[in-house]
């Protein structure tokens, strides 16, 4: 097993170098540079201006040469510092907004689970019954409803109208003077739109997938045995039924970890969160290359290791997997 | 059917809940103004983080913002857009016009307590040359031939030739020295924490979610009222309406729609108090002058008359704006209120098109000349939806006239480089950001035509070239005055641009905040003098 292990982590060190340099290669193929937020249709900056900004970033030399210059820095765990205005480095920017994605994505897959799980099951087990209808109707308008609008919505009504709720950001402006216990209320008062949004729109494919397996589950001649041993319809759904149902949702939530850095960018403008959606989404339209390189070496990293877990997962569970 | 029922309920239940009524807010009571009191705390809204508080390495608005309370500099632009002093008392500018001296105040501290001289004066000025600094703004500082201080209390520049851009050119916010000499100016603690000598000193920064500054105390142009502003990164405008109108923001720019329909409440004119004025920007439609297509002035002239600018403002701007006509700003001393205009008049466009040799022959609705069709592309870039309606408008009232248009929506790093750089375009609706400095060298001159430079258009005239030229060499205003008069009647008369519109700035100020005197150079003229009477201020902290 850790010869197994072993083997697929020094694979991945030529597949993430591939990724790398399609990366590389992709953003730079792009039209348009760092420099042009400073230079582009600027009255006040001249044409050698641009140059020797470019050189000043090191943008004037060959292509290989800037990836050779940002491979040997990746491979000291330098990221290098940002192209925009601040100068920072890309790992300081990437810190300081990984919590909050990472913190409304965990919440947001909680709730997923616990409100999809329950209809997947129930909608499997009353299959066409009204309840079965009316929740795939729900989460069917939770996936097609455009997430801004709805967001705006609640701010709407929840926020202004009502003033139940706090409309944006993550902190109320007296923050820093509240004890312990109000800092956690201020906090949840403010995630309860956002999360709710980013939730509601998962529900569908979540509680569909457990629809359908729970389905499959119940036909299966295991279940048959538990029912024609007298087990109640409780036990042998939620004991026999629900464990294998659930099986492949895990495998499922394995692979999602690459998506907990990830955020939408809509939504964290709508909702004024610093996230990563709009860093890397800001980062891209001023051509911050080692940002944006930055997060597409932590998200890649994330999806090869994410991809490892879950066939660990596999082979651990499954002695076929094991042996061969 | 029974699926498409729910759906049906569903909605309804949305609209419902859409629909319900506006809780009603807390009447505030119109207590008189006691008079100006110090305290209280005022948020501003900000669509964008800030990206870097040292000015010489910023180019946004957001950052400019905050620098411009952080920072002082020799002179600004007072609400008439006439330039005084700020960290200079006085200043003299000699006989030949080539030596500008200032007399700085005395007394003035840094917020860390150091002392202000003109060491820091000339230290940011090499600072600003030094090839090293990645800075957008060396150009108009690279024309000193000579700076110097000879005293602490005294600046002096010279100039190879005569620059009158020179003067309004020393507003830039001076850097204290002392902080910031021999080390790397890309990576000073400052960009993130400023130490200036302006009204208000920097307290914290969370990114992507606010700015905080208070009030200096010990400001030479004595204390601002508000003890705390604070801006909140908020990028969404829909979501700062409505934190305004929870609370959550006491200032915000408005759209357009948000100014003229969605503010029109009684609740939101108790509480807030709306604004409008003339923004430094123009749009307008640009003709590539390379193409064999728009070199007859005549054409031009047809294209600006076929054109309905008020229609344009009315649909796009939904009335708030005014025409343009030239490149200036209608309420400034620049400004020629006299040059030719050009009515919605197709009929003299045909007419002018007529003369131009373009008539519709073949009866297809489109006019051609030796058999081929009048048809061009305007290219506008992504994002800017006001630009987007403008084009389809145009193209429009083009089509009445027997003009066929195209557009092109690009985004915008590859319409600079593939369209507007290349010179791969026929027309382009794009706008100019300007100031009160009336130099407009770099758009109109015809040196300024090669790669990359700004005149893309490629317009050229001899005259034109000349009186630019003697606009930077001239001082006196009235002189002056009378060179860009001349410069606006043959930008008019020939059209390389027709002039679309001047959009307005809509900010809206909760009424709590007193003082506010709206002029030429918008409201935040007179910021430190803002106040809320003592009875109605709502942060105590």
């Amino acid at each position: 097993m850790l010869r197994y292990i072993g083997k697929r982590l020094l694979l991945m060190i030529p597949l993430l170098i591939g990724i790398t340099l399609i990366s590389f290669a992709v953003i730079h193929l792009a039209p348009g540079e760092p420099t042009d937020l400073q230079t582009e249709l600027n009255p006040e900056a001249s044409v050698e201006l641009r140059d020797r900004l470019r050189a000043q970033y090191g943008l004037d030399r060959p292509l290989y040469v800037q990836y050779a210059d940002w491979i040997g820095r990746l491979a000291r765990l330098d990221f290098g510092r940002s192209f925009a205005g601040d100068h920072r480095p890309v790992l300081d920017k990437i810190a300081e907004r990984l919590p909050v994605t990472i913190l409304i994505n965990v919440l947001s897959i909680l709730v997923i689970l616990a409100v999809s799980i329950p209809i997947g099951i129930l909608s499997a087990i009353r299959r066409n019954s009204l309840f079965d209808r009316s929740t795939t109707v729900f989460v069917f308008i939770g996936f097609a409803m455009p997430s801004f609008w709805l967001a705006l919505l609640l701010m709407d009504v929840f926020g202004v109208r009502l003033g139940l709720f706090p409309i944006a950001g993550l902190r109320s402006l007296g923050h820093e003077y509240l004890d312990w216990f109000g800092r956690l209320a201020d906090y949840a008062s403010h995630l309860v739109m956002p999360v709710f949004v980013s939730a509601f729109g998962g529900l569908a494919g979540f509680s569909r997938y457990m629809r359908s397996n729970m389905l499959e589950v119940v036909r299966q001649d295991y279940v048959l045995t538990a029912r024609a041993k007298g087990l109640p319809e409780r036990a042998v759904i939620l004991r026999h039924a629900l464990r294998n149902a659930l099986l492949p949702v895990i495998t499922i939530l394995g692979l999602s970890v690459p998506g907990l850095i990830g955020g939408s960018v809509i939504f964290e403008t709508i909702f004024a969160i610093p996230g990563m959606g709009k860093l890397f989404y800001d980062g891209v339209m001023m051509r911050d290359y080692p940002l944006i390189m930055g997060v597409l070496v932590l998200g890649a990293v994330l999806t090869l290791v994410g991809n490892l877990l879950a066939d660990v997962g596999y082979a651990l569970a499954d002695p076929r997997i094991r042996k061969s | 059917m029974i699926k498409l029922r729910l759906t049906l309920l569903l909605l309804v239940a949305v609209l419902v809940l859409v629909g319900c009524q506006q809780k009603t807010e807390e009447t505030v009571v119109p207590a008189a103004d006691a008079g100006p009191a110090y305290g209280d705390t005022f948020i501003e809204g900000s669509i964008a983080e800030p990206s870097n508080l040292l000015p010489i390495l910023a180019t946004d608005a957001a950052s400019a913002d905050i620098s411009g309370l952080v920072y002082n500099g020799l002179v600004r632009y007072d609400k008439n857009l006439v330039l005084e002093g700020e960290l200079a008392e006085s200043w003299d500018i000699s006989p030949d016009n080539l030596t500008i001296t200032f007399h700085l105040r005395k007394g003035v501290k840094w917020h860390d307590g150091a002392p202000f001289t003109s060491a820091d004066v000339l230290f940011t000025y090499q600072l600003y040359i030094d090839p090293d600094t990645p800075t957008a703004y060396a150009e108009a500082y690279k024309q000193v031939r000579r700076a110097e201080a000879p005293d602490p209390y005294t600046f002096r520049v010279t100039y190879p030739k005569p620059y009158a851009p020179a003067l309004g050119s020393w507003g830039l916010n001076i850097l204290p020295k002392h902080l910031l000499e021999g080390k790397d100016i890309t990576k000073s603690p400052l960009s993130r924490s400023p130490i200036g000598t302006g009204p208000y000193r920097f307290v914290e920064w969370v990114p992507g979610e606010k700015v905080v500054l208070e009030a200096n105390e010990d400001y030479f142009e004595g204390r601002p009222y508000l003890k705390r502003v604070v801006y909140r990164i908020v990028p969404d405008q829909s979501t700062q309406f409505m934190e305004l109108q929870s609370g959550g923001l006491d200032l915000m720019d408005l759209t357009p729609i948000q100014y003229t329909t969605q503010t029109n409440t009684p609740a939101f004119a108790r509480n807030f108090n709306k604004y409008r004025y003339l923004a430094f920007s123009y749009t307008y439609l640009g003709y590539n002058l390379e193409r064999p297509l728009f070199q007859d002035k005549r054409v031009r002239q047809a294209i600006s008359y076929a054109i309905d600018k008020k229609e344009i403002i009315d649909g796009v701007l939904l009335g708030l704006g005014q025409a343009a006509t030239g490149p200036y700003k209608p309420d400034t001393w620049v400004y020629n209120p006299k040059v030719k205009r050009y009515s919605h008049d197709p009929d003299k466009a045909r007419k002018l098109l007529a003369e131009a040799g373009w008539t519709d022959s073949d009866g297809d609705g489109v006019l051609d000349r030796n058999g081929k069709p009048f048809r061009f592309t305007i290219v506008t870039n992504q994002g800017n939806d006001l630009r987007v309606k403008s084009a389809e408008i145009i193209q429009r009232r083009l089509k009445e006239v027997g003009i066929q248009v195209k557009i092109r929506v690009v985004e915008w790093a590859t319409f600079l480089k593939e369209f507007i750089h290349a010179g791969n375009f026929d027309a382009c609706i794009l706008g100019w950001r300007g100031g009160p400095e009336p130099d407009q060298y770099n758009i109109w001159h015809s040196s300024k035509t090669g790669p990359r430079q700004l005149n893309f258009i490629h317009y050229k005239n001899a005259e034109v070239d000349e009186l630019l030229e003697k606009g930077r060499r001239t001082f006196v205003q009235a002189e002056r005055k009378k060179i860009y008069d001349r410069f606006q009647e043959i930008l008019a008369e020939e059209q390389p641009y027709t002039f679309l519109y001047v959009g307005e700035a809509l900010p809206a100020v909760a009424k709590r905040f007193r003082g506010i005197e709206p002029a030429p150079a918008g409201i935040l003229h007179n910021f430190i003098r803002w106040y809320v009477p003592e009875g109605e201020q709502k942060y105590a902290q």
